[in-house]
Formats: C-alpha cells, sequence, structure tokens
C-alpha cells in the first residue's frame, strides 16, 4: 500500500521526522518497503497565466507565448500542443533549477528570445506525463510558488503489509496505528448521513448471501461528469498510485483509500431491471473495465442485472454499466464480500486489483455505510446531483459475528517472558480498539472489532501486546531443557565422510535443479518418464529428474563451454520416479569425471581418466563405508554397451559405474570421454563395526602364476575360480599385470596373480601350500581354459 | 727393529695417501696383516733374550696400534666423504609441484548448511530430513494455511496436481517430525525447496534450514536469545539484531529478524532481513495431536543462500546453481 505522508498526518500528526515515522511503522509491522519524493527536486517554479499566444514566425510548432509570473509580464517561446490563452501552468522562471539539475537561462528559440519555461508533469518530476503541459486550475493563484500550491513537500511511502493486516489497507487503519504507537488521538474526517431528496432507490436482490452478506446501494440522479476532479484529490491518489480517471471513479478510489472500502459506480441507464448478486452461470461472458473480455466460471459471484453481470463481485466493474461524461445518474455500490468465497477469483481470470486485494485479506464489515455517506457528499462536492435513499441488503446470519476473545495474564507473560502490567496492557488493547469488555479473575475478556478480522484467539492477542510494547523491549533468556543424548550409529557414516571423500579425490560438489529439461533426461534415461510439473517456470525446467545426471552433464556443458577440460563434479540429492501411484524420492550420489586423471603436471599428468581411475575411487570409498561391492558388466541406455558396469551389494543393483555412450555424448555436444556413476545412497551407507580378530603371528607364504585365457573370461570369473580352490586360508589375490599382445594369440590376454596364504595358527608347510597352488592352477585350466604362461 | 719406526713412517705416509676405502684395506693387509710388514716383525722377538722381549714386543704392538689408528681413521674420513657424494648425487628440486590430486571442494550452500546444522547440533538439536515431493496437506493445511489462505500467494507454489506440490519451504518435515514423535522436540530441518520465481534475486530452488524447539516451559525470550546467538556465531562477530513483527501463519507471535549489516548513507544503521521466526500457532499444534496448554515451542527458519551471500561476499544467488568451476573453486 502506497500512500501520502502528509495525507496521513491530517489524520494524526506525531512529533517525527519522516524517517523516525517510517522506522516506527516498520517496527510495529508494517514494512515500509520504501519512500520517495512525490515530484521531483526543483526551485523557481510557480503558478503562472498565459496571457497570449501567438505563431512564432519561423517554426510551425513553436508558439510565442506571454506569460504572467504574478508580478510581471515576459515572453516564452513554447512547443506543447496544450498551450491556450488563459491557462495556468506550472512557470519556470529564469534562475529555476528543475529535477536534474536542469538550469532555466535566457534563450533565443528560432530567433525568438524566451525567458522562462511552461512546464510538463514530468519535468518537474511529477509523473511520467510528457504529453504537453500540466494544466492548473482556474483558480491556482498566480504567482504562488508550485511547491506551495501542490504542497509537494510529501513523500509517498510504500508499505508492504502482511496478508492478516487488511485493516492496514486504508489511512484510517494506518492513522490508528500512528496513533497507538504515539499516544495520540486520531482526527478522522466526519461522516454524516446525507439526506434523500428523491424517492427513487435502486432494486436490489441478493442471492448468494453467503458471498453477499451486506450490500448497500444509492442512486445519485442528474450529476454532471464533465465536472473536474479537484486537483488536492488527484494529488492524494496520484501520490498513492492511482490515476485519476473521472470523478466518479476517483471518489469512489479516493474513499476506498481513505477508509478501506472498495467501492462501484455503475451507470444506472445501463442496468437492466434492477442489481442481483447471484454467482455467475458457466459459460457467461463479461467485457471488463479494462476492455478483456472473461469467460465466467460458476464459483464467480457477480453483481448482474435482469439481464446479464455487469461486474465481477469485489473485482471488476464491467465496461459497458460503467460511467462515462454522458452518464446522467449514478447507482453506487458499497458491499461486504466474504473473503473465502473471493480467494482466488482474480488470480482465476489473470487480474490483481485494489478491490480484490482487499476483500480477498478482509474488509471491515461495519464499513459500508459510512463509505456510502463518504462517497455520496463527495460526489455532490464535485458533480452534484441528487441523492436517494440507501438500500441495504444484509443477510445477517452470513455476517461475521462479533467476536469476544479471552485473554490470560500468565499466559501472556509465559508467552512473552516478560510479565508486563495491567495498565499498560489495557491502553495498548484499547488504543487499538480492541476493547475490554468485562475484567476476568485471570485476565480480559476482549471484544474484536469488525475491522480486525485477523484476531480470533488468544495468541492473537498476545501478539499485538507484544508488537506495540516492543519485541526489542522483551528480555532476551536461554532456553532450559532436559539433555537427552541422541542415538547416532556407528555402522553409518554420516553423508558429510562421503562428501569429503570425493572433495580429496579430487571432485567438486555441485549442486543443481531438481527439475530438469525433458529432452536431456529421455537421452539419458529414455525409459523413465521424468514426473511432470503442472506450472514450470520454464520447457527446460519441467520435469523432475529420474537421475541426478541430467543435471550433472548440464553441468560439464557449461564449463567446457568455458574452456574447463578437466571436470570432476559429484553431487548428491533426490531423484524422483513414478511407482504405481506412489512417488519414489530417493537420495542418490552421483559423479561426473572427464578429462585429465590428474592436474596437468611433470610427471603423467596428461594422462585421461579412464574407468578404472574412477573405478578405484569408488572401490576406496567402499572401503570407507565398510561395505562390498561386486561390478557386473551390463547394460544402460546412457552407458557404453562395453563400458558398463553395475554395482552390487548382497546380490541387490546398488548403482551404475561406465562411460558416457557416445551417440548420447553426440546428441548433448559434450566433448571427450566421461565417465559417470550414481549409486542409491541409502544401500551403500550402512557398513558395519569393525570386530577385532588376532594378528597371525606365522609367515605369510606368496606364489605368484601367470596364465593365459579368452578375452571373454572376466577377471571375475578367474578370481571366483582361485578362490574357491585356494582353501581357506587365502588371505589375498592380486592382479599384478594384464597383458594382451600377438604372441598370445588372437582373443587372448594374460593375467598375473599373486596369491597369499597365511594360516592363523601355525606356519603353513610347502607341501600344503605346494598343492593349493596346483589345485588353482588346475582347476583354472580345467574350468575356464587358461593355460600357464611360460 | 732399527727400521720399525721408518715402517711406521711408511705406513702412515701410505694411509694419508690412500684415496678410496679400497686402497685403505690394501694398506691394512700389507702392514698389519697376518703378513704384514710390522706383524712380521714379531717374529724378530725370538732371536732376542727374554729381558729384551717384552719392551721390543710392546714397541711392535705400539707400531701396529699407531698404524691401526691411522686407518680407522682415514677409514672414517672416507666413508664420510662417500655418503656425502651419494647425496650429493642424490639432490632434487624440492620446488617442482608435487604429484597426485588436486583438492576439490564442497559447495557453498554444502559448507554453510554444514556450520548450521554443527551449531545446532551442538545445542542438542537434531537434523531432520524430509521429502521434496509434497502434500498439500503437510505443505500448508497443518501449517494453519487452508486453500483460501492470502498467504498462499506468497509460495508460488510448484504444482504437480492440485494435491501435491513441491515443498516451499522445510516446515513440513517439522510436522512430520512431530506426528512420528512426543514432545520435548529440539530439531533442524535443513534441505531443498521451490518456489515458480525466477529473477536475480529469486532462484525456482534453493535451500532453508527451518528450527523447532518444543518445550513445557519455552517463551518468545528464549526464541530471541536463540536467534541472537545463532547470528553472532554464524557471523563470527557481535552484530546487533533486532525483531520485528511479521507474519506467518504458523507462528504467533511471529517476528522478522534483521541483522546490522554496515552503515546507510546518513550514518544510521543499515538493516538486513535474514530470518523468520515467531512461537509455534496452537493450530499447528492442533494438526500434530500436541497439548498447546501443556506444550509451547518457538520456530525459526533462514534462507541458506542468502547466509552465504552474506558470509561469502557472492553478489549473484544465480551463480550458486550455474556450477562454473571456477566459482566453485573458489570455496575448497
Amino acid at each position: 500500500m502506497k500512500f501520502s505522508e502528509q495525507w496521513l498526518r491530517e489524520w494524526v500528526n506525531p512529533s517525527i521526522d519522516s524517517q523516525a515515522l517510517m522506522d516506527q511503522i516498520t517496527m510495529a509491522g508494517l514494512e515500509v518497503d520504501g519512500f520517495e519524493p512525490v515530484a521531483g527536486e526543483f526551485t523557481g517554479v510557480v503558478v503562472g497565466e498565459v496571457l497570449a499566444v501567438e505563431p512564432h514566425p519561423d517554426a510551425d510548432k513553436l508558439r510565442v507565448c506571454q506569460v504572467s509570473d504574478g508580478s510581471q509580464t515576459v515572453q516564452v517561446v513554447c512547443g506543447a500542443p496544450n498551450v491556450r490563452e488563459g491557462l495556468k501552468v506550472p512557470f519556470a522562471v529564469l534562475g529555476a533549477v528543475l529535477p536534474g539539475n536542469f538550469k532555466i537561462k535566457k534563450a533565443k528559440l528560432r530567433g525568438q528570445p524566451s525567458e522562462g519555461m511552461l512546464c510538463s508533469e514530468s519535468e518537474l518530476a511529477i509523473s511520467e506525463n510528457h504529453d504537453g503541459l500540466m494544466e492548473l486550475p482556474a483558480d491556482a493563484p498566480v504567482g504562488q510558488s508550485m511547491v506551495d500550491y501542490l504542497k509537494l513537500n510529501d513523500i509517498a511511502i510504500d508499505v508492504d503489509l502482511t496478508p492478516n493486516r487488511a485493516d492496514c489497507l486504508s489511512i484510517k487503519g494506518l492513522a490508528r496505528e500512528v496513533g497507538v504507537l504515539n499516544s495520540l488521538l486520531v482526527n478522522a474526517p466526519e461522516i454524516e448521513p446525507v439526506e434523500a431528496v428523491h424517492s427513487e432507490v435502486p432494486a436490489i436482490r441478493v442471492e448468494a448471501p453467503e458471498g453477499c452478506p451486506r450490500y448497500l446501494g444509492r442512486i445519485l440522479r442528474n450529476v454532471n461528469l464533465k465536472a473536474e476532479t479537484p486537483l488536492w484529490m488527484q494529488e492524494k491518489l496520484r501520490r498513492s498510485g492511482i490515476r485519476s480517471i473521472d470523478a466518479a471513479v476517483d471518489v469512489t478510489n479516493y474513499v476506498m483509500l481513505e477508509l478501506g472500502q472498495p467501492m462501484h459506480a455503475f451507470d444506472r441507464e445501463e442496468i437492466a431491471g434492477g442489481i442481483v448478486v447471484r454467482n455467475a452461470k458457466a459459460g457467461e461472458k463479461l467485457v471488463l473495465l479494462d476492455g478483456q473480455e472473461v469467460e465466467l466460471t460458476a464459483e464467480t459471484l457477480v453483481i448482474a442485472d435482469h439481464d446479464k453481470p455487469i461486474a465481477i463481485a469485489g473485482v471488476m466493474g464491467g465496461e459497458h454499466s460503467g460511467v462515462s461524461e454522458k452518464t446522467r445518474d449514478l447507482v453506487l455500490e458499497s458491499a461486504y464480500f466474504d473473503p473465502i468465497t473471493l480467494a482466488g477469483k482474480a488470480r482465476h481470470y489473470g487480474l490483481h486489483t485494489d478491490a480484490s486485494h482487499r476483500f480477498e485479506r478482509g474488509v471491515d464489515y461495519e464499513l459500508a455505510r459510512d463509505a456510502m455517506e463518504r462517497a455520496t457528499r463527495l460526489l455532490m462536492d464535485i458533480v452534484g446531483g441528487e441523492p436517494g435513499e440507501i438500500v441495504e441488503v444484509v443477510s445477517w446470519e452470513d455476517l461475521p459475528e462479533a467476536r469476544m476473545v479471552d485473554l490470560r495474564e500468565k499466559r501472556l507473560a509465559d508467552v512473552l517472558g516478560l510479565t508486563i502490567d495491567r495498565t499498560t496492557v489495557e491502553e495498548i488493547l484499547s488504543r487499538l480498539g480492541l476493547r475490554v469488555e468485562k475484567l476476568l479473575k485471570d485476565g480480559w475478556r476482549i471484544s474484536v472489532p469488525s475491522f480486525r478480522p485477523d484476531i480470533s484467539i488468544e495468541e492473537d492477542l498476545i501478539e499485538e501486546v507484544g508488537r506495540i510494547f516492543g519485541y526489542n523491549n522483551l528480555p532476551v533468556t536461554a532456553p532450559t531443557g532436559s539433555l537427552g543424548l541422541s542415538v547416532r550409529e556407528e555402522a553409518v557414516r554420516p553423508l558429510s565422510a562421503v562428501r569429503n571423500f570425493f572433495v580429496a579425490q579430487g571432485y567438486h560438489e555441485a549442486i543443481t535443479y531438481s527439475f530438469v529439461d525433458p529432452k536431456v533426461q529421455q537421452l539419458i534415461n529414455p525409459e523413465r518418464e521424468g514426473i511432470a510439473l503442472a506450472n514450470p517456470i520454464s520447457a527446460d525446467l519441467s520435469v523432475m529428474r529420474t537421475t541426478l545426471w541430467s543435471g550433472l552433464l548440464k553441468t560439464v556443458l557449461h564449463n567446457q563451454n568455458r574452456q574447463q577440460s578437466r571436470i570432476r563434479l559429484f553431487e548428491t540429492g533426490l531423484r524422483f520416479v513414478k511407482q504405481g501411484d506412489e512417488i519414489d524420492q530417493q537420495p542418490m550420489l552421483a559423479g561426473v569425471v572427464v578429462g585429465n586423471q590428474t592436474a596437468e603436471n611433470w610427471v603423467n599428468g596428461r594422462r585421461t581418466a579412464d574407468f578404472f581411475d574412477v573405478k578405484g575411487e569408488l572401490q576406496s570409498l567402499f572401503q570407507l563405508l565398510g561395505i562390498e561391492i561386486q561390478f557386473r558388466a551390463s547394460q544402460h541406455p546412457a552407458l557404453h554397451p562395453g563400458q558398463t558396469a553395475e554395482l552390487l551389494r548382497d546380490g541387490e543393483s546398488v548403482g551404475w559405474l561406465g562411460t558416457l555412450h557416445p551417440q548420447v555424448q553426440k546428441n548433448l555436444e559434450l566433448n571427450g570421454t566421461i565417465l559417470m556413476f550414481e549409486l542409491f545412497l541409502n544401500s551403500i551407507v550402512t557398513g558395519y563395526v569393525p570386530n577385532f580378530k588376532d594378528v597371525s603371528k606365522f609367515p605369510e607364504v606368496r606364489r605368484d602364476l601367470a596364465i593365459i585365457i579368452g578375452n571373454e573370461v572376466a577377471f571375475a570369473q578367474v578370481e571366483q575360480v582361485a578362490r574357491k580352490h585356494a582353501g581357506e586360508h587365502l588371505t589375498d589375490l592380486r592382479v599384478f599385470d594384464v597383458y594382451e599382445g600377438e604372441s598370445l594369440g588372437e582373443g587372448n590376454r594374460s593375467l598375473a596373480l599373486s596369491l597369499f596364504w597365511q594360516h592363523p595358527e601355525r606356519t603353513l608347510n610347502e607341501d600344503e601350500v605346494h598343492s593349493l597352488f596346483n589345485g588353482v592352477i588346475e582347476s583354472l585350466k580345467e574350468e575356464l581354459g587358461a593355460t600357464l604362461r611360460s | 727393529m732399527e727400521n720399525l719406526e721408518q715402517l711406521v713412517q711408511d705406513g702412515l705416509h701410505a694411509v694419508e695417501l690412500a684415496d678410496n676405502l679400497q686402497a685403505l684395506d690394501q694398506i691394512r693387509v700389507e702392514y698389519l696383516g697376518k703378513k704384514g710388514v710390522i706383524t712380521q716383525q714379531a717374529k724378530t722377538l725370538g732371536k732376542l733374550s727374554a729381558e729384551e722381549r717384552p719392551a721390543a714386543g710392546q714397541k711392535i704392538n705400539e707400531a701396529k696400534g699407531q698404524v691401526e689408528q691411522a686407518i680407522n681413521a682415514r677409514r672414517a674420513d672416507l666413508e664420510k666423504s662417500a655418503i656425502e657424494a651419494k647425496l650429493a648425487s642424490e639432490s632434487i628440486d624440492v620446488t617442482l609441484p608435487g604429484r597426485g590430486q588436486d583438492l576439490g571442494g564442497l559447495h557453498p550452500v554444502t559448507r554453510t548448511l554444514q556450520r548450521i546444522e554443527e551449531i545446532f547440533s551442538r545445542a542438542g538439536y537434531s537434523v531432520e530430513q524430509g521429502p521434496e515431493i509434497e502434500d498439500d496437506y503437510h505443505n500448508f493445511e497443518a501449517l494453519n494455511i487452508p486453500g483460501h489462505h492470502p498467504a498462499r500467494a506468497m509460495h508460488d507454489t510448484f504444482y504437480f496436481n492440485p494435491g501435491t506440490l513441491l515443498r516451499t519451504h522445510t516446515s513440513p518435515v517439522q510436522i512430520r517430525t512431530m506426528e512420528a514423535g512426543k514432545p520435548p522436540f529440539r530439531m533442524i530441518c535443513p534441505g531443498r525447496v521451490y518456489r515458480c520465481d525466477s529473477d536475480i534475486t529469486h532462484t525456482p530452488m534453493f535451500h532453508q534450514v527451518e528450527g523447532l524447539l518444543i518445550e513445557k516451559n519455552v517463551s518468545f525470550a528464549d526464541l530471541k536469545s536463540t536467534v541472537e546467538e545463532f547470528l553472532r556465531v554464524f557471523f563470527e562477530r557481535d552484530l546487533k539484531v533486532r525483531f520485528r513483527p511479521s507474519y506467518f501463519p504458523f507462528t504467533e507471535p511471529s517476528a522478522e529478524v534483521d541483522i546490522e549489516w554496515g552503515r546507510e548513507p546518513d550514518g544510521s544503521i543499515k538493516w538486513l532481513e535474514v530470518m523468520g521466526c515467531g512461537m509455534v500457532h496452537p493450530k499447528v499444534f492442533e494438526h500434530c495431536g500436541i497439548d498447546a496448554e501443556e506444550y509451547r515451542g518457538f520456530a525459526f527458519g533462514l534462507g541458506v543462500e542468502r547466509l552465504a551471500m552474506l558470509r561469502y561476499g557472492v553478489k549473484d544467488l544465480r551463480m550458486f546453481f550455474e556450477n562454473d568451476l571456477r566459482f566453485l573453486r573458489q570455496f575448497r
């Protein structure tokens, strides 16, 4: 809500400066978002009168004017289209300084001397309007400084009100707050009933009383809508961010700003029969004041006549029934619409109006009549006219009930952490309009006024007392409580340990959006459709990731496009997969590696990272976590068919490691061999608690062998066979060489293995080891077709 | 005997000339070995009378000793220079860079989250997690934000369908934790949250930490101290903190928290909003089956990126999610 400080001070005028006032409002919970002067900074501008206008002898678009500044008449050359004899305008005299430090000096325009300048609104930074000169009323006193005449020594303050404070969406409400904060009385304008001078009344039927518990209408006959809105009102509206339209609209807007009651004025001639407040019929159409045609839904409350809707209730009027210069008779509307009924309706039509903003938050349900009287009086002062009686249709059972809320003294002290003395509490409450209805043994019974729909429980009152007393005046104490110890499972490694592991391996942690580009994800994970957002921010962030790779590969692209050739990234976070009617949200750990294995260096720094580099890192991670993982050759749509491993723990799949499929890589415009892994975090973080076994005091025996074996036989098979036949005392088995070469024959390779044996209680003798070793060799020959390499 | 002295002189001279261990050993054999020239002198003893023998023997032993000592000394010298020569040949350029991995780094958001978690863990807060795709009940209803509530508009929610959405805050985790347990509670809920908003100061995803403390006797004054202390510990300085009345549907009284962050041009304190907080609303207790007459609680919430930006001087929020390595490397 934007308002003029001067206007507020007409209601309540504390002796503090603007900044202090704004600080005070902010600290009361009405956050000042900003402020701006209501006009630019200028000097030397007065009300001028154009006495004579002659064409310029040498320029078609310029006029030579004689202008009075109140004490003398000077010649001014002016190009504005609306300059005319008798016009009163802001006149910047010689020596004036306009906003932007623009100095007015004697000048010649196409040969004609000009002493001063006639100004538009934009030249005084009053508005953006530079269509022509700013036209002042005929009674503007020539020679008076513009700053004094328009009372421009003012600022427009913008408060960002929280949705509960509907009561402050008016000068009246803001003044009440400022009054409470400064212990000052508030001067409200007198509102007297306007006497009817005729008996014509609008026919009003409310068919939807739950949505419209109160509706007031009044006819104002024979108005002159050519009459201009007075400058003071135009200025107040302008400073509140509202453009002047015509007297009828201006007055309803003025009353809304002043009292908080949105109103509407209809052209009586355009209302067929009478006013009906009802729900729209689905499919009914209405052209709104802003020119757009909307198709109404059945949930929309409308103001209709006997034929058609003429306004969306509490949101916006229709174009057809709106007032114009030709309007002779007005029908004024002042109503209370139910906030829940109106909630979301404006938004449904893509609208947000000053009226809908207020009605959705809750307008004072007792305000409609006062507002009607106030608007009638203001209108008559401008456009004349003959007022009729007010017709009021009320559904008492649908109006909010007057509420009583009890406040306990002890509860107040317990919640705030301080006992505030009773008189202070009572004074705060009563100034806020929260009348003490009854003193109770342990507190107060408070009657909640109609303008505070936000107050319904004890806590609401506690907040009001705390807020006005000042949160910063409340004490600061450390909380006390029981100091129980919480369980931390030792076998479960914290995520931080996993993260730190990757950091130590040279990975940077990335955090990418959980919603991704469906086209990218389709390439990576074509078998799973991402869950689509109904209202994505953009097409490339429109489905939930089914794999963390979707975001990580885009991050690789981002970095490759910025000359980063060595990229190592990991991420942890949820991935989202639909499983039947459920959504599976699993924490994942994923990584991508591309470029050199280590930063380029003088030893071996240009070696590109390959599958086994990353596999080795993952194996170290699994050691850290204390888990056993098998790598099984497998297939994944995103991965190279010959370089893909599925990771298994106790036979269960826990993730994938592989090289990005060259075709996918090409489609994503990525460079280099990209290694990727993704693991289910929950499947890998639980390891074991160490259980010590005695260290053997007896020597370890090592035997090496080299076999030639077909390429189709996986090392895992070799290991399995060897372990099976090596007996229970085998302590380790390692590969120390892998060799492929012509000498071995096509399709063969050589594997060199070391086997280690150790007995816990005695020295193994030569024969035992020899027999085990031979057993291993024989079984490799028999079961896998290996030959011993000589 | 007469030439014994000469032999010693010759021996010492030879030792002096020996320039390696081999030569030295030869000298030892030549003079002191079984057939060494000095050793051989002992044979002359037989020709001497019994009275003369001891003195002559002693002289020979002294001569041997003299040469042996010289040899040992020379050997020590030679060994020392041999080691020195070896060491000299083994010297390397220690200023060349080492081998191995450059260190990676944690994302600044994680780094900030870890600090926050650590600060609160030390005060006995547990760290709770929950789903990011949430239902309307836990994200809104249970937090006293019914369907028609204007506060819903402040949330700019991403929806999948009318009842399913991306959580707009981590408060639903508090609801889930309270539903599953019994008071008292002390918890923080860190995590990703989502709002349908994207411009220079908003990203559609960001991180929040919400905290909750529920005890039998807790007040707004306790909330103030918790928030103030947290901010001082987080920023590691004694900054001014103020509490400004505000509105959240799930707390009452509610406050926004500003910290002192430099000065305005006119010299007044420049306040920066960093957190929201308040006393748990009775409706929230009701939804979680907790008696609001028996227990009270406070809750607070903060934006992690906001704190990270202030702490590390990051100017543009969007950088957090670009994951540009040149950005990430600064948070090793």
